[in-house]
């Protein structure tokens, strides 16, 4: 059991959220808000809580290592079988390596993986380009993983098999699909 | 509507048809397998349109449908219906005015902005289906990008006909890897759809898949340097609007021939009819 | 002036309203309830169930009521009300060994434990319209009783397989794919085939068995069993751990035997094409049986050059529901698409015209 809520309101704020997703993963780089639970579980920031509460549930094997609490929580409002980093649908903060690619006929299969950083900010930072961008997208995003971006290059050479990434800070997201490519600022 | 969730859809397929959706926008052009669910419509009557629009719905939406360009045909009715009926949503004939167009057989002539999605009935998502009807085998030829089964295709046409005999579901390629449909809109649509602002939805219901075509994404449909692609329109202006530039229905009016040319994008028409009256 | 045609909403509304004029009929004439139709025409109502994925006699005889008689159309009604419900769990698999059986025959001995049971079937009537039907009629006298037997009704393929000359079925640990939830991919395995079987169109079905004794992928098959009746359903709640039974429900099952000619690895033996479905449904789960049994062709090292031997084929164009909408959305407008069409055609003609 949690004493932790889920979204206020479970059918609205979901669809708003899974909009945002869907805005933030159509528009990489772009940095979107939120609507969140009135409080996060301990181990969970806010947007990573919203996150699983709009994307993951009982079909969706999830890997998560955020402490019992953030487990139990999970367990009650999503409903999510746990799962090794290899074999889940959705990951929160592992690296990006240790995800599941899908295969070229199933490439839908590659996981999607929701990093939690520290801030993410538009305008500064990072180069991106690919679908979704008209010209050009910065992002700057403090706290990333060390060699994230050798990961990335990585994983964009598996096209069209690869992993997503959901990055949150506080109640917003940004979003790197597999297609983006990304350069040092 | 009391006894059924917001939008129709239960949450859980909701969510499911949202991960398909996510997927397919990472994966330009590549079509999805997604749970699609038996709805209160027939298939083949918009079922994967109408799902996706379920799907990304809320209640600050403004939705237009329209099927054959225009707002008044009745399929195109009737799912408008659904949606104010199961979603409380407001619906609109005006092109600038929406946020989510469902769509069959045609792309608005108004250009869609960065705030707007097109969702797309999709009969047959399958590009290749005419060529090879085994599932099992067109996943291969995508996973391979082996694409020279189209290509003979249309070179025979032109050996046959001097010029590709397609008219409409014109194949493109997306972002440079997966060969698509675009549904069955007229080939003079397609260039629309190249790094189009508006984020592109493509709902195949009784085939079970969705696929996508995120903004600013790269779109062309497939020719040969010396058959390069022509998007086909009648030549001839609106009689209603004068319109010379947009994608028209031909109108019978007797049995002896007579005709006339009326745009098929209905709300584009009515707007310039009234910029032409106001401006006399 | 030509103006476009407007209106769609109100002319949709008048259609629904002369719709449900039509479906009464004319009113001097009592109306039909949909507990007459289970009780009266229960073979349709049992039809849609079977195509409907869904059983429920009640809610499928409203659906045929609804539907004026037009089963696929019912059949419709039901799957897009199915489909709004919530799952509460799988069933254990259905027991049809200790069926209560009210029909059972064997068409490979002419005698067996249990015995031949004919049960409430067409199949020795004498098909001459029964003119004292046509009246509204009193009590009819019913079949003679006799005391249900407590004989057990072995099955016919089982008594084979002790003897070694039945194939075995693999037992699968796995839970079952589901086809509602998760979209068929190819190849399908055996659940995955039965399950769009059992939910696909009997007439298409129908065909497709027929193909298979026409020499299309030929099995020479024998009825080995057909046995209807009732079968409980059971369900185990996690909360209690052991199984609980849900009531009983009615159905038909038919176990084909085929003969193999036997492979490397296997002798030669005989097979088994299976068919079950809801309610009394023999042509339905005989026509599976045949079809079920002709897929297997690739696993049993068969040629699989026929119709009925492709599963893609098979299992692709089975379902009534998928089929019916798309073969009838070709009455909507498609005029976009044909506009271009007619382009394309003058293009093509004005070349000709001007090279000859």
């Amino acid at each position: 059991m949690t004493t932790f809520p889920g979204f206020a309101d479970p059918v609205l704020d979901g669809q708003a959220a899974f909009r945002a997703v869907l805005q933030a993963m159509s528009r990489p780089g772009l940095v979107q808000r939120l609507p969140v639970p009135p409080e996060a579980p301990p181990g969970l920031s806010p947007a990573a809580a919203a996150l699983l509460l709009t994307l993951v549930d009982a079909t969706t094997p999830l890997c998560l290592d955020a402490g019992a609490e953030a487990e139990a929580w999970v367990r009650f409002h999503c409903g999510a079988p746990l799962a090794e980093v290899g074999a889940a649908d959705f990951v929160l903060n592992a690296p990006l390596r240790a995800l599941s690619p899908g295969n070229e006929e199933e490439p839908e299969r590659g996981a999607t993986l929701i990093l939690e950083v520290s801030a993410l900010e538009e305008g500064a930072g990072w180069r991106l380009t690919g679908p979704g961008i008209e010209h050009l997208h910065r992002l700057r995003v403090a706290g990333a993983p060390e060699g994230f971006l050798a990961d990335w290059a990585a994983n964009r050479l598996r096209a069209p098999c690869g992993v997503d990434v959901i990055l949150c800070a506080g109640d917003v997201i940004a979003a790197l699909p597999r297609s983006v490519a990304i350069e040092e600022g | 509507m009391s006894g059924y969730n917001f939008a129709y859809l239960d949450e859980s397929t909701k969510r499911m048809i949202r991960r398909a959706i996510l997927k397919a926008v990472a994966i330009p052009g590549h079509q999805v397998p997604f749970g699609s669910r038996e709805m209160p419509l027939p298939y083949g009557w918009g079922t994967g349109g109408i799902q996706v629009t379920a799907a990304i719905l809320g209640p600050a939406d403004v939705l237009k449908v329209i099927d054959q360009g225009s707002d008044d045909t009745t399929n195109a009715v009737s799912i408008r219906a659904f949606f104010r009926r199961t979603a409380g949503i407001a619906t609109t004939e005006s092109t600038a005015e929406a946020s989510i167009i469902q769509t069959r057989h045609r792309i608005p002539e108004r250009a869609l902005r960065e705030d707007q999605i097109l969702v797309y009935q999709v009969p047959i998502p399958e590009p290749l289906g005419r060529l090879e009807p085994r599932i099992a085998e067109t996943r291969r030829m995508h996973a391979m990008a082996d694409y020279g089964l189209m290509h003979v295709k249309l070179y025979e046409d032109i050996a046959r006909h001097g010029h590709i005999a397609t008219s409409y579901s014109y194949p493109v390629m997306v972002n440079g890897r997966y060969l698509m449909s675009p549904s069955p809109i007229p080939a003079f649509d397609n260039p629309k759809m190249d790094r189009m602002p508006a984020l592109q939805l493509f709902g195949a219901g009784r085939e079970k898949r969705i696929y996508a075509v995120p903004p600013y994404t790269s779109v062309k449909s497939l020719d040969f340097d010396d058959h390069p692609f022509r998007p086909i329109r009648a030549p001839h202006a609106c009689e209603l609007c004068g319109s010379r530039d947009t994608y028209l229905d031909e109108v019978l009016t007797d049995d002896v021939g007579g005709r006339i040319f009326v745009c098929s994008d209905t709300d584009f028409c009515a707007e310039r009819q009234a910029m032409k009256e106001a401006a006399e | 002036m030509y103006v476009a045609t407007k209106g769609g909403e109100r002319a949709i509304g008048a259609a629904h309203a002369w719709l449900d004029e039509t479906r009464r009929g004319d009113t001097s004439l009592p109306e039909i309830t949909a507990a007459q139709l289970a009780e009266q025409l229960g073979l349709a109502v049992d039809r849609v169930m079977a195509e409907g994925s869904c059983h429920d006699r009640g809610l499928a005889a409203l659906a045929v009521k609804q539907s004026k008689g037009d089963l696929i159309e019912a059949a419709f009604l039901l799957r897009a009300y199915r489909t709004t419900l919530p799952r509460f769990g799988a069933s254990l698999p259905l027991d049809t060994d200790r069926m209560a059986i009210q029909r059972r025959i064997s068409a490979t001995y002419k005698d067996l434990p249990g015995g031949q049971v004919l049960g409430p079937t067409f199949d020795y009537t004498h098909r001459l319209l029964d003119f004292s039907l046509a009246a509204a009629g009193g009590p009819r006298s019913g079949p003679p009783e006799a005391e249900a037997s407590a004989e057990a009704t072995p099955r016919v393929t089982e008594m084979l397989a002790r003897e070694g000359l039945m194939q075995r079925e693999a037992s699968i640990e796995a839970e079952p794919g589901d086809l509602t939830r998760e979209p068929l991919s190819f190849p399908a395995d055996r659940p995955l085939r039965l399950q769009a079987l059992a939910r696909g169109d009997e007439g298409f079905l129908l065909s497709l068995g027929y193909s298979t004794q026409r020499g299309y992928g030929g099995n020479h098959p024998f009825v080995g069993e057909i046995r209807m009746g009732e079968v409980a359903v059971e369900f185990t709640p996690p909360e209690l751990g052991f199984a609980i039974d849900l009531g009983d429900i009615t159905v038909t099952e038919c176990q084909m035997v085929n003969q193999f000619k036997g492979s490397r690895t296997e002798p030669p033996q005989f097979t088994r094409g299976y068919g079950l479905v809801f309610g009394h449904g023999e042509r339905k789960a005989m026509s599976m049986a045949l079809v079920d049994r002709a897929l297997r062709a690739p696993e049993l090292g068969e040629a699989s050059d026929s119709p009925a031997q492709q599963q893609e084929f098979v299992l692709s164009h089975c379902d009534n529901v998928e089929a019916t909408g798309f073969v009838e959305h070709l009455k909507l407008p498609h005029y976009v698409d044909f506009q271009s069409e007619l382009e394309s055609v003058r293009t093509m003609r004005a070349s000709v015209e001007k090279t000859s």
